[in-house]
C-alpha cells in the first residue's frame, strides 16, 4: 500500500497542495512542509496542547491528526489568526498581563481561549482553567493567563476587572 | 516521537471496511477520532501496516431518538454527544461525565464509538454504556449483531468486536421516570484520567433507592459493577449508617489494580467516597 497521500486544503485561507507521507502529523506538516512554526511540537502524544490548530472551527491536537486526514479541511494556525486580527484584544491582554514568559505555550494557549470566549463567553475563573487544562503552561502558574482572559473580554462577558482574583 | 510509516487507505464505506479488514487482518487499524490511536502511534507503542480512516464514510455520526433509545453512531464526536439536548434529556449520566474526558480540543476531535472500542478500563464512557444497560451495534461482512455492553467488554481493551468487524453505533435506553443518574471520578487534574470513578444509575423514589446499577472505571480490567453493593441500596433512605455499610461492601467486592497512582486499598477506600459523594445528592440528602 502507498505510504504517500496526496492533500489539497485550506491553510489560513490559502489554498495549499502537498503530497505527504501517511504517518506525517499534522502540526509537522505545518511545520516543515508549509513551514507555518508557530505551532509546536511538545510531548507529541496529545497531554501539552503546545500544537493546538483550529480544523473546520474548532481546535483540534495537531500531533493526533494525520495531515492526510486534513485533506479538504480549513486550517488555521496562530500566523493566520494573528493576521486577521481576531485575537488582538486577547493578545494585548496577554502582554499586559505578563501571561506568557517562553512563550511556548502561548499559540496553543490563544487558540484554546478563542474558542472558549466562543462557546462560553461567560466562563468563570473556574471554567477557564477547566477548559484550558489541556493546555500547560510552565512559567505563569496560569494565574496571569486567566487574568488575561478576564481582560480581555471585559464588556462583553460577565467579567469582574478584579487584577489578581485568586481561583 | 514520529510514528513508523504505515499506509493509510481512506474508507468510503463499510464495505470498504471489511474488504480492507480481509486484507490487511491484524496488520489494519481503524481510525476514528485517532485521539488514543494516534498517541500510540506516536510513542510506537502499535506499529500497524496500514490505518483504516473511517471518518468519511456516511451514516456513521449522529445522535437519533429511536423511540425507547437514543442511538449514537460511532463515529459522534465527543463534543456534538456534549452539546446534544436529546443526550441530556435522555441519558444525563453520559452529558455528566462528558466533561471529564480528557481536554476541549481532545473532544472536538474523539469519538464516542473509538472511546467504546478501544476499552481502556480508566475511560468514562465505557462504564456509562455498562451502567446504563447499552447495546453495541456491530457490523461485519455476514451482517450485522447486536451484544449488551455487560457482554461487550472482555478484558484490558479487548472487546467483543471480532476479525473483520467495526462497531457501528450504541443505543442506550431512554432514562425513565423514577430514575437518576449520578457521575464522579477522581482526578489529579482536570482532563486526567481518573484515578477512580463511579457511574451510578438508579431507580430513586421519596428518597428511597430501588433497583439499578453501580460502575466504576479504573477500578479493574474493564468497567466494573458492583452488583452486591447496588442491592444493599434497595429500600433503603440515604444515612450515615448506609453509607458505612456501602464502603465497607465495596471493600470486599472490588478487587481494584495498583499504579503510579493509587494501590488497590486507596482504590477501594475512594470508591466508597465516590459512592457517598454521589448517592448522597441523588437520594435528596
Amino acid at each position: 500500500m502507498d505510504k504517500n497521500v496526496d492533500i489539497s486544503l485550506t491553510i489560513n485561507g490559502e489554498k495549499v497542495t502537498g503530497r505527504v507521507e501517511a504517518r506525517t502529523n499534522l502540526v509537522d506538516f505545518l511545520r516543515y512542509d508549509v513551514g507555518l512554526t508557530g505551532s509546536h511540537v511538545g510531548c507529541e502524544h496529545g497531554v501539552c496542547g503546545a500544537c493546538t490548530v483550529r480544523v473546520d472551527g474548532r481546535i483540534v491536537r495537531g500531533c493526533l491528526m494525520a495531515a492526510a486526514q486534513a485533506d479538504g479541511a480549513d486550517v488555521w494556525t496562530i500566523e493566520g489568526v494573528t493576521e486577521t486580527g481576531e485575537m488582538k484584544p486577547l493578545q494585548e491582554a496577554f502582554v499586559e498581563r505578563n501571561a506568557l514568559q517562553c512563550g511556548f505555550c502561548t499559540p496553543g494557549m490563544l487558540l484554546t481561549i478563542a474558542e472558549l470566549m466562543e462557546r462560553k463567553p461567560d466562563a468563570s475563573r473556574d471554567e477557564i482553567r477547566e477548559f484550558i487544562s489541556g493546555n500547560y503552561c510552565r512559567c505563569t502558574g496560569y494565574q496571569a493567563i486567566v487574568d488575561a482572559v478576564e481582560m480581555a473580554r471585559k464588556g462583553t462577558g460577565k467579567s469582574t476587572g478584579a487584577k489578581g482574583d485568586s481561583a | 516521537m514520529k510514528p513508523a510509516p504505515y499506509g493509510y487507505a481512506r474508507a468510503a464505506t463499510l464495505d470498504d471496511v471489511f474488504s480492507l479488514l480481509a486484507e490487511h487482518g491484524e496488520d489494519a487499524k481503524i481510525l476514528a477520532g485517532g485521539q488514543s490511536l494516534m498517541a500510540t502511534l506516536n510513542m510506537r507503542l502499535s506499529e500497524p501496516e496500514v490505518l483504516i480512516d473511517i471518518n468519511r464514510i456516511d451514516g456513521l455520526a449522529g445522535i437519533q431518538d429511536t423511540g425507547d433509545t437514543i442511538r449514537i453512531g460511532a463515529m459522534t464526536r465527543h463534543v456534538d454527544v456534549e452539546e446534544s439536548d436529546v443526550i441530556a434529556t435522555h441519558a444525563p449520566l453520559i452529558t455528566a461525565a462528558m466533561e471529564h474526558v480528557a481536554h476541549p480540543a481532545i473532544r472536538n476531535r474523539g469519538t464516542f464509538g473509538g472511546s467504546i472500542a478501544f476499552a481502556d478500563p480508566a475511560a468514562e464512557m465505557p462504564a456509562c454504556a455498562v451502567a446504563l444497560g447499552a447495546t453495541m451495534h456491530i457490523a461485519g461482512k455476514g451482517g450485522t449483531r447486536d451484544i449488551p455492553a455487560t457482554d461487550f467488554f472482555k478484558g484490558l481493551y479487548e472487546t467483543a468486536i471480532g476479525e473483520g468487524e467495526i462497531l457501528t453505533a450504541v443505543s442506550v435506553p431512554k432514562i425513565t421516570a423514577g430514575w437518576k443518574s449520578g457521575f464522579m471520578e477522581l482526578a489529579r487534574r482536570h482532563g486526567d484520567y481518573a484515578i477512580i470513578g463511579l457511574c451510578a444509575h438508579l431507580q430513586v423514589s421519596d428518597g428511597k433507592f430501588g433497583d439499578g446499577s453501580l460502575v466504576f472505571f479504573n477500578a479493574g480490567d474493564r468497567p466494573v459493577s458492583a452488583p452486591l453493593t447496588a442491592a444493599l441500596l434497595n429500600e433503603q433512605n440515604w444515612s450515615d449508617e448506609l453509607s458505612e455499610k456501602l464502603s465497607a461492601s465495596l471493600k470486599d467486592e472490588l478487587d481494584p489494580p495498583d499504579d503510579l497512582n493509587a494501590d488497590g486499598p486507596m482504590r477501594k477506600h475512594l470508591a466508597g467516597v465516590l459512592v457517598k459523594r454521589t448517592l448522597a445528592p441523588m437520594a435528596g440528602a
